[in-house]
């Protein structure tokens, strides 16, 4: 078995050399995990928003059930969509067991409840904060959650790429439906699995590497987005004045 | 008389918390009242009940289905978008088109003086600018009904006098029909200048409801509510104390038969500042 210092210095050959099966697995997770998050960020936004603003009997249920699921392991939602997608499931007559698809099913059911939850919290706050104030200039409850959600975008985007973050590094899920065939469900979480259980340190590694970049990625794009935000649009609070010095 | 806005027993609950208690309130067309009061004594929950954004537990409330409402507070919240904009969405909101909101709200900004400010990003706008654009949002709606909560609570000294003026100037432009004004203030000499009618509020009642003129009139007042009195005479050493300056004390409009205070606020500015001037004479 090499060494870890080998095994670093064959992963970044590997990476330098465009290896054609490396990189073949690394955009495909990038587009399951893409895919996965646009959809779950189209449908959960207007659901976390809608829970935002909404009342009705048995939301703080519905809340707390979008809550637990944010702490389902991926293995148990990857089990529930093969379930699903398997030959007598409700699903099987799709025939996506297997394929590109199923994962990014998977992915998508893995990553809504936290688009969900992230966004009923992020709109909610600015509701308590600002939905008054909307209302009393005549906006009703659907179009107060798309002002603030809308408003709220900065804000969004972060969930948008927290979600993605939490999708692109899962391996449970897309084991479990995709199967990790070769050239067609493989990506990069299942692949380092597999790699390293065969002893194929350095492409595992190399893997990692790029998996890493990409959250490290992530976590820039949030950073300066923040800092734009707050040079461009101006979020520093209202100037208090003489409120304050009177306190 | 033609009433716009009543209110019948109206009570406020929050939990078990009465926030407003057997509130019976008619306000005319064209009148500018004033609520004064502590914090915590229901002035905000009163314009917020009478604008509609909260019902009451018990009691009615009656607004006319024909005067335009519209409400300014304390800290207004702009969207994240251009000054223009922010204004245009009040509009847009009732059912106008986004391109005539805008040319409206191209209005209601040079009215306001921020028409140079329309493309900027609202929330880059300072306190007092924001509060005229809030002026403006609400100025745009063409209300029957201004509801202002301490709009110039929270702005320094300068922008206070500009959004003040704004106040004044809406107040006296709207000839035909009349504008209705309902504000919440601290300020009493803000409340002297712009209110035609006073409400004390203390604990969720109404203590005392009173022209402008007799509200200052110590011994009118007196007569109507000890605690009102008690109330103006505490706002009236607080804010001479506030300022700490003998010229304060001395340019300050004393309201009648609260002249005595005045020797009082300048001794307590004499020790205060270490600096003994001339006794102040009389006003």
């Amino acid at each position: 078995m090499p060494s870890f210092a080998q095994s670093i210095s064959t992963a970044l050959q590997l990476l330098g050399s465009a290896d054609p099966v490396l990189w073949s697995v690394v955009a495909r997770s990038l587009a399951v995990s893409g895919l996965a998050c646009l959809i779950a960020c189209v449908v959960g936004v207007v659901l976390g928003a809608w829970l935002a603003v909404a009342t009705f009997p048995g939301r703080g249920a519905l809340l707390a059930l979008v809550n637990t699921l944010l702490a389902v392991p991926s293995v148990v939602v990857g089990l529930v969509v093969f379930l699903l997608l398997s030959r007598s499931g409700p699903l099987g007559f799709l025939g996506w067991l297997f394929s590109f698809q199923a994962m990014v099913l998977a992915q998508s059911v893995l990553v809504l409840p936290v688009v969900v939850a992230l966004t009923r919290q992020v709109v909610e706050d600015a509701q308590q904060a600002h939905g008054e104030q909307l209302q009393s200039l005549g906006a009703r409850s659907a179009l107060r959650a798309s002002l603030l959600a809308w408003d709220e975008r900065y804000a969004l985007l972060t969930v948008v790429l927290a979600a993605f973050g939490r999708a692109v590094s899962e391996v449970g899920a897309v084991m479990v439906v995709g199967g990790n065939i070769e050239g067609f469900t493989r990506v990069m979480t299942t692949a380092i699995a597999l790699e390293t259980s065969k002893g194929d340190l350095p492409l595992a590694l190399a893997l990692g590497l790029v998996l890493l970049a990409v959250v490290l990625l992530l976590n820039v794009a949030i950073a300066l987005l923040r800092r734009w935000r707050e040079r461009v649009e101006g979020d520093a609070p209202m100037p208090l004045g003489d409120a304050v010095l009177r306190a | 008389m033609n009433s716009v806005l009543a209110l019948q027993a109206a009570q406020v609950r929050f939990g078990s918390r009465v926030v407003l208690d057997g509130v019976t309130l008619q306000v005319a067309l064209g009148e500018r009242v004033a609520l004064v009061g502590s914090n915590g004594s229901g002035k905000s929950t009163l314009l917020r009940l009478l604008h509609g954004l909260l019902r009451p537990s018990a009691g009615t409330l009656l607004r006319d289905p024909a005067a335009t409402q519209a409400m300014v507070f304390q800290r207004p919240f702009m969207l994240r978008t251009t000054a223009l904009n922010n204004v245009a969405l009040g509009l847009w909101i009732r059912g106008e088109s986004w391109g005539q909101a805008r040319t409206r709200a191209l209005r209601g900004l040079a009215r306001v003086g921020l028409a140079e400010l329309a493309g900027q990003a609202a929330r880059t706008l300072s306190g007092g600018q924001q509060q005229r654009l809030a002026l403006a949002r609400a100025w745009v709606c063409d209300p029957a009904v201004l509801l202002l909560d301490e709009p110039t609570a929270s702005l320094d000294p300068h922008a206070k006098r500009e959004v003040e003026a704004l106040m004044a100037e809406f107040a006296a432009a709207s000839a035909a029909p009349a504008l209705t004004m309902l504000f919440a203030s601290h300020n009493l000499g803000q409340v002297k200048r712009l209110a035609s009618r006073v409400l004390y509020l203390e604990r969720g009642r109404v203590m005392a409801d009173l022209p402008v003129l007799d509200f200052f009139d110590a011994a009118c007042l007196q007569q109507h509510s000890a605690s009102a009195h008690a109330f103006v005479r505490g706002e009236l050493l607080r804010g001479a104390l506030w300022h700490g300056r003998h010229t304060a004390v001395e340019s300050a409009p004393w309201p009648c038969g609260f002249r005595a205070l005045r020797l009082v606020a300048w001794r307590r500015c004499c020790v205060a500042c270490r600096f003994p001037l001339r006794r102040p004479g009389r006003s």
